[in-house]
C-alpha cells in the first residue's frame, strides 16, 4: 500500500514538471503546391483547443492489470458487483483480439503504455473548490462553469480525464423526478438502477474496445428519466481529456421510462499532444413505450497534425435499444477530429413501430481516417430507420462509411432509409462506401441511394465571383451538403457544427 | 472606368489573346463578337480574375487601378460582375441563401449592413417579379435541376440584386428562347446608368437589338480587329467575320 503511494507521490511530480511547458496552437506556414495550381495545400489547421491545463494531477502507472482495475474501482468506492463486472470483462478482453477489419491504416496500440486513471487531485465538492485553472479552459472551450454564466436551458456534467467535475442545474432537474449525474455518482447514489441495465445494450463480450472499457471505465453520465416526463433542458456531457499518456474510456447510460423525452448532447476536445491517445467509450441508451432520445454528438477530439501525428483515436461502441413500443432513438453526429474514428452509433428496434435515426457529417482532412456507419437492427413489426450519412474528404483524409441493416425473420414491414453521400475536395482523399443489407423478411422495403462528388474549383470561382472568400465559398458549399444532418441538431448546436465544419475545413480548397 | 491595355495572356503555353487593347468609359455599353476561338471567353474569365491563365504583358486598369494581383471575390467587391456562360450547381445550397451570401459579402465590402433573411426577401421578390421568375425558384438548391434558359436568367437577377458598376455577360443569349430574351434585356436595361457599364459578348447580333451596344468591337485572334457603333454588328450578321480575318 505505500509502495503504490509512493509510485503515485513520484507520478504526480514527473508529471507536474511536464505538463507545465504545455502546447500552444501553432499556425503553420501556407505551402503553395504548384503542380496543381488550382490547389492550395493550406495545411493551417488551428485547432483551437490544443492547449493543456496545468493542475496537480493523480495519474496512475501505465499499464493495464487486474491490480490497475482494482485500484480504479477502490478509488471509486464501487459495490463488489461492479468490480465483478470489470474483472470479468478484464478475463474476456484478454482472449479477444484487436478486431483489424476496418480500412483504417493505425499504428499498433500499446495497452500497457497507457494510464487508465488521471483525476484532478483534489476532489471538488462545490463549484467553489474548483481548481481556477479548470474553471478557465471551459471559459476557453465556451462553457462556463460559474452559477452565473451558467448556459440557460442547458445542463452539462463536465468530465475532466477520468473523472465528472460538476453536473449543473442537478437539483432543478431532480425535482422532476430527473436523475442526471455522473456514472460514478449514479452508483453511490443510485446503485440500483445501474445495476439493472448497465450493460444490458452493449454486453461487455460484444467487441474488444467494449470490453477494454466494461474493465477500465471511469466515468461519464448517468441519466434517468421518469414515465411521462419530457426532460425540459438539453442535457449535456462535455468530456476534455487533458492528461498526457490516458486514455478515456467514459461509460454513459441513459434511461427514458414510458412517455418521456430527452435530448442529449456529447461535445469533445482534447490538447495537442505529440503522441496518440485511446478514446473507447460506451453509450447505451434505452427507451420504453413511446420514448424518445435524441443523442447528439459534436466531436472535436484533437485530429493529429498535417502528417498525421498525435490525435485521438476514437474507437467508440454506441448503441440504442428501443425496447418499447413506438420508441425512437436518433444519433446525430459531426465528427471533424480525432485521427482515428471507429464507430457506428445504432439502434436495435425491438419494440414494434419502433423508429431508428442516424444522421452523420463526418470529416477527414490531412492524415485523419474515419471508419463509421450504423446498424439499424429491425426485430418488431412495422420498424422504420433513417440513414443519413455526410462524408467530406479533403486532404489526404480517408473516409469510410460502412452501414448495417439487418431485417430479422419476424421483422414484418420494415422500412429503411438509407442516402450516403460523399464528398471529396482535392486530388488525394478519398471515399469508401461498405453498405451490408440482410433481410430474411419479405415484406421489408429498404431504399439506398448513394453520390459521389468533387467540390470543383468552378464552384469556388462562381462563389467568388459574387464577393465570396474562397474559405466562405467553400463553407458554403460543404454546409449546403450538410444541411439535412445539421438540422437534427438542437439549435444552438447547429451553429456550432457549422463553424466547427469550416475551423476544420481551413487550407482545404482544392 | 475599365482600361485594357495590351494584355496578353495565355493557358498551358498556348497564346489566346495577344496585344488586346480596349476602354470602357462610365455609362458605356461595349459588345464584342467574333469567331469561335478568338477569346471572348477567356477575356470574360480573365477580367473576373480566374487563375488559370497566364498574363505575360500588358494591364487591365479599374477605376484608375491595375486589378491584375486582385482576388476573383476582391474583384467582385469593387463591383466587376460576370454572367457566366455556363453557371454551376452547388445542391444543398439554396438559391435564396446563395443569394443572401453573396449580397452581404459585397454589400459589407461597400460599408453596408448584412441584411436579414427577411430584409433580403423583400429585396429578391421585387427582382424576381421583374424578371418574370417564380418566388419557389428562392427555395430550390443553385441552379440544380435548372434549363439553360432557367440558369442565364437567374445570372441576370443576382446582377439586378448585387447591383455592379461592370457588367460582363458572356454569351448570357446563347439557349434563349425569344420571350426569355426580351426579359433578360428588360432586366439588363433596367440596370444602365450613367454610373454603369456593360461589356456583353455574343456570337449573334439578336441581343443587341434589345439591348442596344454604344460600341461593337470584333475580336479576332485574340486581338480587337475593327470597332465600330450598333451598325457594325448588322455589318458582322451579313458579311460574316472572314472579311475582317487576316
Amino acid at each position: 500500500m505505500i509502495f503504490l503511494y509512493k509510485i503515485l507521490l513520484q507520478i504526480i511530480l514527473e508529471t507536474r514538471a511536464s505538463s507545465r511547458g504545455g502546447y500552444q496552437g501553432m499556425t503553420e506556414e501556407l505551402k503553395i503546391d504548384n503542380d496543381q495550381a488550382t490547389k492550395e495545400m493550406l495545411e493551417k489547421n488551428e485547432y483551437k483547443y490544443g492547449f493543456v491545463t496545468d493542475i496537480e494531477q493523480e495519474i496512475i502507472p501505465k499499464g493495464i492489470s487486474e491490480e490497475v482495475i482494482n485500484f480504479i474501482s477502490k478509488k471509486k468506492k464501487e459495490p463488489k458487483w461492479l468490480l465483478d463486472f470489470r474483472l470479468k470483462a478484464y478475463d474476456k478482453w484478454l482472449k479477444m483480439k484487436e478486431p483489424s477489419w476496418a480500412k483504417l491504416n493505425i499504428e499498433p496500440i500499446d495497452y500497457d503504455g497507457i494510464s487508465y486513471f488521471a483525476a484532478p487531485k483534489e476532489m471538488p465538492k462545490s463549484l467553489d473548490d474548483i481548481d481556477p485553472e479548470i474553471i478557465d479552459t471551459y471559459n476557453k472551450l465556451g462553457i462556463p462553469l460559474e452559477e452565473q454564466k451558467q448556459l440557460e436551458g442547458i445542463a452539462v456534467d463536465v468530465v475532466f480525464d477520468s473523472v465528472s467535475l460538476v453536473t449543473t442545474f442537478k437539483d432543478k432537474l431532480a425535482k422532476l423526478g430527473i436523475i442526471f449525474c455522473s456514472f460514478s455518482e449514479a452508483v453511490e447514489n443510485h446503485e440500483e438502477l445501474v445495476k439493472k441495465y448497465l450493460g444490458r445494450v452493449i454486453p461487455s463480450g460484444d467487441n474488444y474496445f467494449a470490453a477494454l472499457n466494461a474493465a477500465v471505465f471511469t466515468d461519464g453520465s448517468f441519466v434517468y428519466i421518469p414515465k411521462g416526463v419530457k426532460c425540459p433542458m438539453e442535457l449535456s456531457t462535455y468530456f476534455r481529456i487533458n492528461a498526457e499518456d490516458t486514455g478515456q474510456f467514459e461509460r454513459t447510460l441513459i434511461i427514458a421510462e414510458e412517455g418521456s423525452s430527452v435530448s442529449y448532447l456529447e461535445g469533445c476536445t482534447a490538447p495537442k499532444r505529440s503522441t496518440s491517445q485511446l478514446h473507447a467509450a460506451c453509450v447505451e441508451l434505452i427507451a420504453f413505450d413511446d420514448a424518445t432520445i435524441k443523442y447528439s454528438t459534436i466531436q472535436n477530439w484533437y485530429p493529429g497534425d498535417k502528417d498525421g501525428k498525435g490525435g485521438i483515436y476514437n474507437f467508440v461502441t454506441k448503441r440504442g435499444n428501443c425496447v418499447g413500443k413506438n420508441s425512437r432513438i436518433s444519433w446525430t453526429q459531426v465528427e471533424t477530429g480525432s485521427s482515428i474514428t471507429w464507430k457506428y452509433p445504432s439502434c436495435i428496434l425491438t419494440g414494434d413501430n419502433s423508429v431508428g435515426e442516424f444522421y452523420s457529417v463526418a470529416l477527414t482532412n490531412n492524415r485523419q481516417q474515419a471508419d463509421t456507419g450504423t446498424k439499424m437492427i429491425h426485430l418488431g413489426k412495422n420498424t422504420k430507420s433513417t440513414i443519413v450519412s455526410k462524408g467530406i474528404s479533403a486532404g489526404h483524409g480517408q473516409n469510410i462509411y460502412r452501414g448495417l441493416v439487418e431485417v430479422s425473420k419476424n421483422a414484418s414491414n420494415a422500412r429503411n432509409y438509407t442516402v450516403c453521400d460523399s464528398i471529396l475536395i482535392g486530388e488525394n482523399c478519398g471515399a469508401h462506401t461498405f453498405p451490408y443489407i440482410e433481410v430474411k423478411n419479405t415484406t421489408a422495403q429498404l431504399e439506398h441511394e448513394a453520390t459521389t462528388s468533387k467540390v470543383g474549383e468552378d464552384q469556388i470561382f462562381y462563389c467568388q465571383q459574387r464577393g465570396m472568400s474562397e474559405e466562405d465559398a467553400l463553407s458554403l458549399i460543404v454546409n449546403g451538403f450538410c444541411k439535412e444532418v445539421f438540422k437534427e441538431l438542437p439549435f444552438e448546436f447547429a451553429v456550432e457544427a457549422e463553424r466547427l465544419l469550416s475551423v476544420s475545413l481551413e487550407g482545404s480548397v482544392g | 472606368m475599365l482600361e485594357i491595355i495590351n494584355l496578353h495572356a495565355e493557358v498551358e503555353g498556348q497564346k489566346i489573346l495577344q496585344g488586346l487593347s480596349l476602354k470602357i468609359n462610365k455609362g458605356e455599353v461595349h459588345s464584342i463578337m467574333g469567331p469561335n476561338g478568338s477569346g471572348k471567353s477567356t477575356l470574360a474569365s480573365i477580367l473576373a480574375g480566374k487563375e488559370d491563365y497566364d498574363i505575360t504583358d500588358g494591364d487591365i486598369i479599374y477605376n484608375g487601378e491595375s486589378i491584375l494581383e486582385l482576388a476573383p471575390d476582391e474583384r467582385a467587391q469593387q463591383g466587376i460582375f460576370l454572367a457566366f456562360q455556363y453557371p454551376i450547381e452547388i445542391p444543398g445550397v439554396s438559391n435564396g441563401y446563395f443569394l443572401r451570401e453573396a449580397f452581404n459579402s459585397i454589400n459589407e465590402a461597400r460599408g453596408g449592413k448584412p441584411l436579414k433573411p427577411v430584409q433580403f426577401g423583400k429585396l429578391a421578390k421585387e427582382k424576381i417579379k421583374m424578371l418574370k421568375m417564380d418566388d419557389s425558384f428562392l427555395q430550390r438548391s443553385l441552379n440544380e435541376g435548372f434549363s439553360g434558359g432557367e440558369k442565364k436568367r437567374n445570372e441576370i437577377l443576382q446582377m439586378a440584386i448585387l447591383e455592379p458598376l461592370l457588367s460582363i455577360l458572356d454569351e448570357t443569349d446563347s439557349g434563349l428562347d425569344i420571350d426569355a430574351l426580351q426579359i433578360v434585356a428588360n432586366g439588363v436595361n433596367s440596370l444602365r446608368s450613367k454610373e454603369t457599364s456593360f461589356l456583353v459578348i455574343t456570337h449573334y447580333q439578336r441581343l443587341l437589338d434589345y439591348i442596344v451596344p454604344d460600341f461593337v468591337h470584333v475580336l479576332v485572334d485574340g486581338r480587337i480587329v475593327k470597332s465600330g457603333d450598333k451598325d457594325l454588328a448588322l455589318e458582322l450578321e451579313s458579311k460574316g467575320y472572314s472579311w475582317l480575318e487576316e
